[in-house]
């Protein structure tokens, strides 16, 4: 129903009786001052608020290379038990950039994951999975014991009590056939059947609907196809 | 108000009246510099009117039975400035380098730096105060009930405070870079990485990376020294305006007086 009490408005300034209004014209000054001027300004936030924004956003999608380092002799490594070294995760840095990788050969008795040219060593990285501090391989337990709020894993790397969600994440490693070095590459996470997924942080779940709820980033390092 | 007796003053205290025609003549030097105080004031208050302004935020009627806890609120404030004022003067030494020179300069402030350890201390400690006073604030405003209208947002604006104030001493804990900043930070920025889609790329913001570098600590500094400080600092003024315009509550165990039946007759 057609509101009787609204006037309609001509959209032409001059029928409005706008002093100074032009003949054909639609938009009155006011408006185009309104727009023009709101718009520079608009326009001149933008151009330091965004690339600002991408500067400080930029590392979440700048990708860290894929770099295998020697970690040692394939006969510095057994089946029975870990052999700590140390491994450079961001260089340049001193200690800070260093963490600790737990290696041993891979023993298909009770390694069932699939095998491939990745993982004839297993390399544990000792990052704990519940919030990030560093576990210990304890031989006389034969499992890795977080100190700080007693996450326990077995032989493995496989939670098996205490908070953490997920087992121990592993390196890439592989035999390099011209120097006979054993080299270790990025770190990778894994779910409770030892399944593959890029690098995850600490604390998120890769099982069941996990792997959803904690989607892949784009700053870990990929894998390059072969 | 009816104007007060003048006291009997003996005839030569009394001050002597100018004659007609005469005037004051010119101020003398000692006139002129015994009020250039108020000279310099008057002349910016006759350009900004300030003085207006600082009337209405100072000289407000407040209701009867405030106490103490009433303060607790311009304590945090002053923990503010104190934490802001040492840490511009810490932040002339401390290198944010974490390939060792954060250590080191936070060792150098420490051991030799003239005041250093006491400026570092007043910052350290200060940061325990503040947080300790501004969930004491908090308990006041909620136990005396004047979260309640029209205070809602003065309510919301502080806990936007409280906030920023936990973000505070978690950036700062992270500065000294000894171990147990260090692994606090790892264990917090993990934490951050916890909620559902969003929590891998807020931590991978935090650190600026996948893995904690060089780039988080010179993050973790800009954050502490100039992101959240300057929003403190705004919100305070928001939050003090909101204090002055909407003035202080009684406290709940004051009666309030009653209302003045208006009188039929006169209307």
């Amino acid at each position: 129903v057609a509101d009787k009490h609204k006037q309609v408005k001509s959209k032409y300034t001059a029928d409005r009786n706008i002093p100074g209004a032009f003949e054909g014209e639609t938009v009155t000054r006011r408006q185009l001052m309104n727009v023009s001027v709101n718009g520079a300004g608009a326009i001149a936030a933008a151009a330091f608020t965004l690339p600002a924004l991408g500067f400080a956003l930029g590392p979440l999608f700048s990708r860290e290379p894929f770099q295998w380092q020697p970690i040692g002799a394939p006969s510095d490594f057994t089946k029975d038990t870990y052999v700590p070294r140390v491994v450079t995760i961001v260089p340049g840095l001193g200690e800070v950039g260093k963490s600790t990788a737990y290696v041993r050969v891979r023993d298909p008795t009770i390694d069932v994951e699939p095998a491939d040219k990745y993982n004839q060593f297993i390399a544990i990285s000792t990052r704990c999975m519940h919030l990030g501090c560093p576990v210990r391989f304890t031989p006389a337990a034969g499992r890795f014991i977080c100190p700080c709020h007693g996450g326990v894993y077995d032989l493995r790397g496989v939670n098996t009590g205490g908070p953490p969600v997920r087992p121990l994440d592993r390196f890439y490693t592989r035999l390099n056939p011209t120097t006979q070095q054993v080299e270790i590459g990025p770190r990778y996470s894994v779910n409770s059947e030892l399944r593959r997924f890029s690098a995850r942080d600490p604390g998120q779940p890769l099982d069941g609907i996990g792997q959803y709820l904690y989607p892949k980033r784009f700053s870990t390092s990929v894998l390059p196809k072969d | 108000m009816p104007k007060l007796p003048v006291p009997p003053l003996p005839k030569v205290l009394m001050p002597k009246p100018a004659r007609p025609g005469t005037g004051n003549g010119k101020p003398k030097p000692a006139e002129v510099a015994a009020e250039a105080g108020i000279t310099v004031v008057d002349w910016i208050d006759e350009r900004t009117s300030l003085s207006g302004g600082i009337r209405w935020m100072l000289f407000r009627k407040v209701p009867r039975g405030v106490n103490w806890a009433y303060t607790l609120g311009s304590a945090t404030m002053f923990a503010f400035l104190s934490q802001a004022v040492t840490g511009v003067f810490l932040a002339m030494y401390y290198r944010p380098d974490a390939s060792g020179g954060a250590y080191e300069s936070i060792r150098y402030i420490t051991d030799q730096a003239f005041l250093g350890q006491f400026v570092r201390g007043m910052h350290k400690w200060g940061s325990s105060v503040m947080v300790i006073l501004i969930f004491l604030h908090m308990a006041r405003t909620f136990f005396f009930g004047a979260y309640k209208y029209p205070r809602e947002l003065t309510w919301i604006i502080g806990v936007v405070l409280l906030i920023l104030t936990m973000m505070m001493a978690l950036t700062g804990y992270l500065l000294p870079f000894d171990g147990r900043g260090y692994w606090a930070t790892i264990v917090a920025v993990n934490i951050q990485g916890n909620p559902p889609f969003l929590g891998p790329y807020i931590a991978d913001f935090f650190r600026g990376g996948p893995e904690f570098g060089a780039t988080t600590l010179s993050r973790f500094y800009s954050i502490h020294m100039l992101l959240i400080p300057g929003l403190i600092a705004a919100l305070i003024g928001l939050h003090l305006y909101l204090v002055a315009k909407l003035g202080i509550t009684a406290p709940p165990w004051m009666k309030a007086e009653p209302v003045p039946v208006p009188d039929e007759t006169e209307v």
